[in-house]
Formats: structure tokens, C-alpha cells, sequence
């Protein structure tokens, strides 16, 4: 049997953005060499929407996207497809790059993109910004920025959009790449 | 997919996968360090009996950019000069463990006779006068970027000129462009076009003169004329082959500059290419090569990488293969 909890609404979403591009900036005391980079294809409209936010508070910054699954180390293990094409801003080398994703599990896809991102540049710091951290990580990453902490079980899915966060429990069990 | 040997097989939506997935590719080249790990572990490896610059370069350049090891079989000196069969030869090289070959052969059917010997996933590089289907997706991956086609060629009419009887990469090509949807006219005399009739059996328009067809046409393909074709008498002389069917000036200056210009290569300059293509604002002859390594990286991570590994090959006749005959 499939449930569906709604943990957080539309509004709880975008005050969560809107912290979280505030702690982005000070930080970093300010915005000089800061670029989001979202995950492809979770992260992305996080990116954007903290891009958007960060460009009202304070000016706009570099936003752009990654796709990591050419680095991931499951390759072979399940199945793998890269989502959508790579875009990351110019200037890579010496920036604070912020990478930005939904949920953040495992920590493998976040090891992932660091590896992807060191192939652009190197630079100066990278931080992680996620909308929803629920635990169960397999390798020494933390995120510097979490919209909410959720703890779940292995069982459970987290979707998390624009319009909230959701926790499905029963569904198919299997782990859609990216959603770690 | 556990092989590529021809566009058929792959089917409608693999082509538009790999098209898709080549997107990301190209991504990986444009980057500062071209490589990623994702084929780390695997073998491939090219087994070419036919002379090959190109594609055997490009394999091993899309193969090197995945961080797959590779091998490269030359017959010039291998066993196969002191009588040991193909057979033996693939099973001894499929016992190094290898988990793909890239086999191009003078023979049409070669790849599939393969694959009936190893579990390693096989690629046609080229089979006789049968397939090139990697041609075929860096040609119609080509296409797509120059036109911005990322859905499909429905409507795009393409010529194919010259000898499509002999050419592996015109049957591919054919299949690849009409699977995609666009309308295909092959130009040629008729010595050069396969027997049957080619509207019931390609899904082509056949025309035997080249200039009414310039008028009307998105991309224009030339294929390489081969010179013993001459000798066999198909075609009485290079030089009216080139009046009828080459790119001369003339053609050239009638051709509209959005026309898309493509070979497969070698050229024979001055036989179908009788204009410097580096003036032809429709070329994309480069890009054709450089998209080649893009659409082989697709090709090997979507056999090699995509999905879940298969259960290694048993190796129990090792000491048997590492036999030479002596």
C-alpha cells in the first residue's frame, strides 16, 4: 500500500529558499566569486529559485547546472542515464561554488558532482546547499545549508518541488538515480 | 542494447536515445579535461581486418575519454598469418577478458557471426557493403546540430549521391534517415544503385541526375567514388562521373548556402568533391569527424555503462586459447 504525508507546503518551500539565500550571502560576507550550481535534474529549480532570491536581497549571481552521472560509482550496478546536458558559468576557477540539490541522501551524488565540477576549474571553497536532508548518509558529506532536516527510513521516498515536500511510503522501493 | 550492428536493430527509439545521449558527450569534449570515469574497468577492443584511419582513432579516442582500457588487433601481425581461424582468434581475445569488440571486416555479417562466440558486446564498424551504423548516427547527430532537428527529420529531404551500391555507409545511412522521418533521394547511375525496387524495399526516391534534385534539397551527402569502380566498367570514366554527379563550381554556386554539405571521407578531391569544401559556407565535413568521437562515447556507455554489468564470461579454457599454434 502506497501513503503520502505532505511534510511541508508551498509557502514553508519558499521561506526555507528565502533563509537560505540570506545564510548563502552572509556566509560568505557577500557575493564575490559566489556561483549556484543545481544537480541536474533535482537541484535545478533550487538553484534557480535561491538565484532569484539572492538577486532580490542582494544582486544576481552565476546559476547553473550539472550532471554527474558520468561520475557516479554505480555505474554498472544499476542503471544509469545522464539526465540533461551540463551548463556550468565561466569563471570557475578561484569562485565559491555552491552546489545545490534537492534532497540529499546517500551523499554519493554529491560526490559525484564534486568530481564532475573539479573538471571545469578549481575552486576556491564548494558548499551545499539542500532543501531536504534525510539522513542515511554512506560517505563524510555534510551540507552547509538545509532547508529542513527530515529524518526517514530507507523505505521512504522524499519528492520535494516548488509546491512541497512530500514523504511516500510503499512505492517501488527501488532508488531513482539522482534522488540521493 | 548488447550490440550495435546495425540501425534496424537499434529501432526508432534507440536512435533517438543515443542522439540524445551523444548531447552529453559533446558536453564532455568541450570541457578542459575531456574524460570521465565512467567505462573505469572496462576493455574494449577494436578488431579491424580492413585499413581504417578514422573510425578505428575515433573508437579508441571515445573509448580513452570513458577511462575504458582498450586493445587494438592488428591482423598485419597476428596469428591469423599463421592459419588460426577467426573464431579462434575472437575466443582467444574474449578470454583476456574484453567487454566490448569494435569489429569492422570486408565481410557482411561478420559482427553477428561474432556475437554468437562471446558474450562481449559487439560494435559494427563496418561490414562489407552491409552497415556502418556509428557512421550513421554521427551523420544523422550532424545533421541534428546543424539544423537544430533535435525531434526528428520529418520533411528534411536528403540527397545521397554516388556509389550507394558498394556503400556500407549509404545502407546506414538510408535506414538511419528515413527511421528519422526525412525524405531520402539517392542520386546515381544506375550500375551504382543496388538491385530491387528501392521505393518498396528503402523507402527512397532514385533519380540518375543530380542537378533537378540540387534545387530542392536540405542536405546534400556525397559518398566517396572508389576508383576500381572504374575498372569494373559501372562508370566510363572519373571525369563524366564528376560532370554528372560531383560538386563542381558551378553546382556549388547554385546551392543554396543553408544546404548542408556532408561526406563520409576519405574525399576524393576533384573526383565528387570538385570545389575546396572549406569554402562551402554548408560544410560540416569537420564536424562530422568531431561529432563521430561524441556519438562513440554514446554508443560504448550505452552498451557498457547504462545498464547493470552482466555476468562476467567464464574463463575456463584459458590455457587451451593461450595455445599459439606454432
Amino acid at each position: 500500500m502506497t501513503t503520502s504525508k505532505q511534510v511541508l507546503g508551498p509557502d514553508d518551500v519558499r521561506r526555507a529558499t528565502t533563509r537560505m539565500a540570506h545564510e548563502i550571502i552572509e556566509r560568505n560576507k557577500g557575493l564575490d566569486g559566489v556561483m549556484l550550481v543545481g544537480l541536474q535534474r533535482g537541484g535545478v529549480w533550487l538553484a534557480e529559485a535561491l538565484g532569484a532570491e539572492i538577486a532580490r536581497i542582494e544582486r544576481p549571481v552565476p546559476v547553473g547546472s550539472v550532471d554527474a552521472s558520468l561520475h557516479r560509482d554505480d555505474i554498472g550496478l544499476r542503471p544509469v542515464s545522464p539526465g540533461a546536458v551540463s551548463e556550468i558559468p565561466d569563471g570557475l576557477d578561484g569562485s565559491v561554488v555552491v552546489i545545490v540539490d534537492d534532497v540529499l541522501f546517500t551523499g554519493r551524488t554529491v560526490r559525484a558532482a564534486l568530481d564532475a565540477v573539479g573538471e571545469y576549474g578549481r575552486p576556491r571553497a564548494v558548499q551545499l546547499a539542500v532543501m531536504v536532508d534525510r539522513g542515511h548518509r554512506e560517505l563524510p558529506i555534510r551540507p552547509d545549508f538545509v532547508g529542513k532536516n527530515l529524518p526517514t527510513s530507507l523505505d521512504e521516498e522524499v519528492q520535494v518541488s516548488a509546491e512541497g515536500v512530500r514523504i511516500d511510503t510503499g512505492g517501488a522501493s527501488g532508488d531513482a538515480v539522482g534522488a540521493s | 542494447m548488447n550490440h550495435l550492428r546495425s540501425i534496424a536493430e537499434l529501432g526508432p527509439d534507440g536512435l533517438h536515445r543515443l542522439l540524445d545521449l551523444t548531447d552529453h558527450m559533446a558536453e564532455v569534449n568541450r570541457r578542459p579535461n575531456p574524460k570521465v570515469p565512467a567505462l573505469r574497468g572496462r576493455t574494449v577492443c577494436n578488431v579491424f581486418f580492413e585499413d581504417s584511419t578514422r573510425t578505428r582513432l575515433s573508437f579508441e579516442t571515445a573509448a580513452k575519454r570513458l577511462s575504458a582500457d582498450t586493445m587494438t588487433f592488428s591482423v598485419a601481425s597476428s596469428s591469423l598469418n599463421k592459419g588460426e581461424s577467426l573464431r579462434d582468434t575472437i575466443e582467444t581475445i574474449a578470454a583476456m577478458g574484453v567487454d566490448a569488440f569494435v569489429v569492422r571486416h570486408g565481410s557482411s555479417g561478420v559482427p553477428w557471426q561474432i556475437s554468437a562466440w562471446t558474450t562481449a558486446s559487439i560494435v559494427n564498424a563496418g561490414d562489407g557493403w552491409h552497415e556502418h551504423p556509428t557512421q550513421a548516427l554521427l551523420d544523422a547527430y550532424t545533421i541534428r546540430q546543424a539544423l537544430g532537428r533535435t525531434t526528428g527529420f520529418d520533411g528534411l529531404r536528403i540527397a545521397i549521391v554516388g556509389d550507394v551500391k558498394h556503400s556500407r555507409v549509404a545502407r546506414s545511412d538510408i535506414a538511419a534517415f528515413t527511421m528519422l522521418g526525412a525524405d531520402v533521394t539517392l542520386v546515381a547511375p544506375r550500375t551504382l544503385l543496388p538491385p530491387g525496387d528501392l521505393g518498396d524495399d528503402l523507402g527512397v526516391s532514385v533519380s540518375d541526375r543530380l542537378d533537378p534534385v540540387l534545387e530542392d534539397v536540405d542536405v546534400l551527402y556525397l559518398l566517396r567514388m572508389q576508383r576500381e569502380r572504374m575498372t569494373e566498367a559501372l562508370v566510363p570514366s572519373l571525369r563524366e562521373y564528376t560532370a554528372r554527379f560531383g560538386l563542381t563550381p558551378d553546382r556549388a554556386r547554385r546551392l543554396g548556402d543553408h544546404v548542408v554539405v556532408m561526406h563520409p571521407g576519405p574525399m576524393n578531391r576533384g573526383v565528387e568533391m570538385a570545389v575546396d569544401p572549406a569554402e562551402l559556407p554548408g560544410a560540416v565535413i569537420t564536424q562530422q569527424v568531431t561529432n563521430g568521437i561524441a556519438v562513440r562515447m554514446a554508443v560504448l556507455f550505452d552498451l557498457l555503462g547504462s545498464g547493470a554489468r552482466p555476468a562476467p564470461e567464464p574463463h575456463t579454457d584459458v590455457e587451451n586459447t593461450e595455445m599459439e599454434r606454432a
